[in-house]
């Protein structure tokens, strides 16, 4: 197993690592016991992600792409920011290991969880249940 | 490519040592003939190969013609199992004691039987990853075969009470194997005294090439091929034999036995180093037995931590080790050695296995010792799951 030179540079200074304090969408996945917890702060400003923050337990294809993901979504608005896909961290990564690919899936939740977090504060449920109707494809997430 | 300074995953593979590929270079250079050639350079190798065995013999205490040269330890595992079972089957005995943490070449055998209609009990390794022999004794039925335990543990370094296994099994004319791997580079063996049936170990743990291991057999159980072809091997295991590595593997052997007595003594200071640094931080587990151990490999959890992440940032500093989490093991389960032990998934994720050799040295324990706490401290800085465990324990 082999990974990027891309995927050791975000490894090894990963971006936007921390947490944001009064954050408007807080969303966590995985779990512990399948070794892999993502937690996504996200700080919004008129449907605008003005400042996002990481905090990830995992391998190193974990940190990576949870750095890598918070890069693409930065100053993004959030219809943008929706559209991020794992294929889509995965190809900014220039590639994962296979066997590592459900990290990159983990991201995308991440991200989406953070932004439905977000919607439920401000009363969008519907919304919120929408984002989160698609998480059932990742054999970690959710216990 | 090859910057790591500092190699600490020896139970993983070692470096071939310059005595040992000195030994083996006419072998591959010169005297290349095939063993079985009438003409000189054959007949050179041959008896190099000979006197390999010889050697090899000398050093666990058995006889020459006990000894067979095989590609490894997996080799030597699956052979003496599926011969053992073979024969036990033919009696009506289709029972095999192990036990929980062998190494996979022994563990997916055993699976590969019990598909076949044999029953294995996996005998319990408790907290400190020591089988207890009043629990072989119980579990020992009129149709046990073949009792399967190993001599270390490859990933806690735990020494198992191999002797009385030994006898007890000779007691209840059961044959009895070790997967002896781990142990051969750091204990003086001796396969008569310890009542030993059968053995099998690899080269490339103490500093053979990879590729070369051998299997010892008491005379007097006989031993059916996998491997059939020419009559190396006394017609058992055939293939052209390696030479090289043949003669390499007793040079190990032979080093390896003149030098582990002093190198288990460093081992201990160096493994209490690293205990004395590790303990020092909060929430980490030492895994294994304090006391009846390989020195040189010691096993700890961080919580909070993941293994894999854990292993590149000690690559990023130059230090190779190896870890028993669910990313490294390749499946979504930590090692089956530390769930035996009764850790849970969370802890097992965030092993780390230091292994050591006859060639290391202080300075890299002390530069391991350097840098360790900074990384936990880094990891867990950045871990959901140590935030979670720090709230829980300020409640």
């Amino acid at each position: 197993m082999v990974y990027s030179e891309k995927v050791m540079e975000h490894f090894a200074s990963p971006h936007n690592v921390g947490e944001i304090e009064n954050a408007d969408g807080v969303g966590e996945v995985g779990n512990a016991k399948c070794g892999d917890i993502m937690k996504m702060y996200l700080k919004i400003d008129n449907d605008i992600v003005t400042d996002v923050k990481f905090k990830t337990f995992g391998c190193g294809a974990a940190i990576a792409t949870s750095s890598i993901a918070t890069d693409m979504i930065k100053g993004k608005p959030l219809s943008d920011v929706l559209q991020l896909t794992n294929k889509a961290v995965v190809e900014a990564l220039d590639g994962l290991p296979a066997v590592k690919l459900h990290c990159s899936v983990l991201a995308e939740q991440a991200v989406k969880a953070a932004v439905a977090d977000y919607y439920k504060k401000h009363g969008r449920e519907a919304e919120a249940e929408a984002l989160l109707a698609g998480c059932d494809d990742c054999e970690c997430c959710g216990q | 490519m090859f910057h790591t300074k500092i190699y600490l995953d020896n139970a993983a593979t070692t470096k071939v040592s310059d005595r040992v590929l000195n030994a083996m270079l006419p072998y591959l250079k010169e005297a290349y003939g095939n063993p079985s050639s009438i003409y000189t350079i054959g007949r050179e190798a041959s008896i190099a190969v000979t006197n390999a065995r010889t050697k090899c013999a000398e050093l666990i205490g058995a006889k020459p013609a006990e000894i067979y040269f095989t590609s490894g330890g997996s080799e030597g595992d699956n052979w003496a199992i599926r011969t053992i079972a073979a024969q036990g089957a033919a009696k009506g005995k289709k029972h095999i004691i192990s036990s929980a943490f062998e190494h996979h070449a022994v563990l997916r055998t055993l699976q590969d039987l019990e598909k076949q209609g044999f029953e294995v009990t996996y005998l319990p390794v408790h907290e400190n990853g020591i089988v207890r022999v009043e629990e072989l004794k119980a579990a020992i039925r009129s149709d046990t075969a073949l009792v399967t335990i190993m001599y270390a543990n490859n990933e806690i370094g735990t020494i198992q009470p191999i002797a009385e296994i030994g006898a007890i099994c000779r007691e209840n004319k059961i044959i009895f194997h070790t997967d002896a791997v781990q142990a051969v580079p750091h204990l003086h063996i001796d396969v008569v005294k310890e009542n030993i049936d059968m053995l099998s170990l690899s080269g490339h743990k103490l500093h053979a090439p990879k590729g070369v291991g051998l299997l010892y057999c008491r005379r007097g159980i006989k031993l059916t091929p996998l491997i059939f072809g020419g009559a190396q091997e006394r017609g058992l295991r055939a293939g052209t034999e390696n030479v090289a590595s043949i003669v390499a593997l007793a040079e190990a052997m032979t080093a390896a036995a003149e030098t582990m007595d002093e190198a288990n003594e460093r081992h201990k200071k160096y493994a209490k180093k690293i205990y004395d640094t590790v303990m020092k931080l909060p929430r980490v587990h030492f895994n294994g037995d304090l006391e009846h151990r390989i020195p040189g490999t010691v096993n700890f959890s961080f919580e909070g931590v993941e293994g894999e992440s854990l292993l590149l940032q000690l690559d990023l500093k130059g230090i190779a080790a190896s870890s028993g989490s669910a990313c490294t093991s390749g499946s979504l389960d930590p090692s089956h050695v530390l769930l035996a032990l009764g850790l849970v998934h969370e802890v097992a994720h965030g092993s780390l296995r230091i292994s050591m050799s006859e060639y290391t040295t202080e300075e890299e324990i002390d530069e391991l010792c350097s840098v360790l706490p900074g990384i936990i401290e880094k990891l867990r800085s950045m871990s959901p799951l140590w935030e979670r465990i720090t709230k829980e324990e300020k409640k």
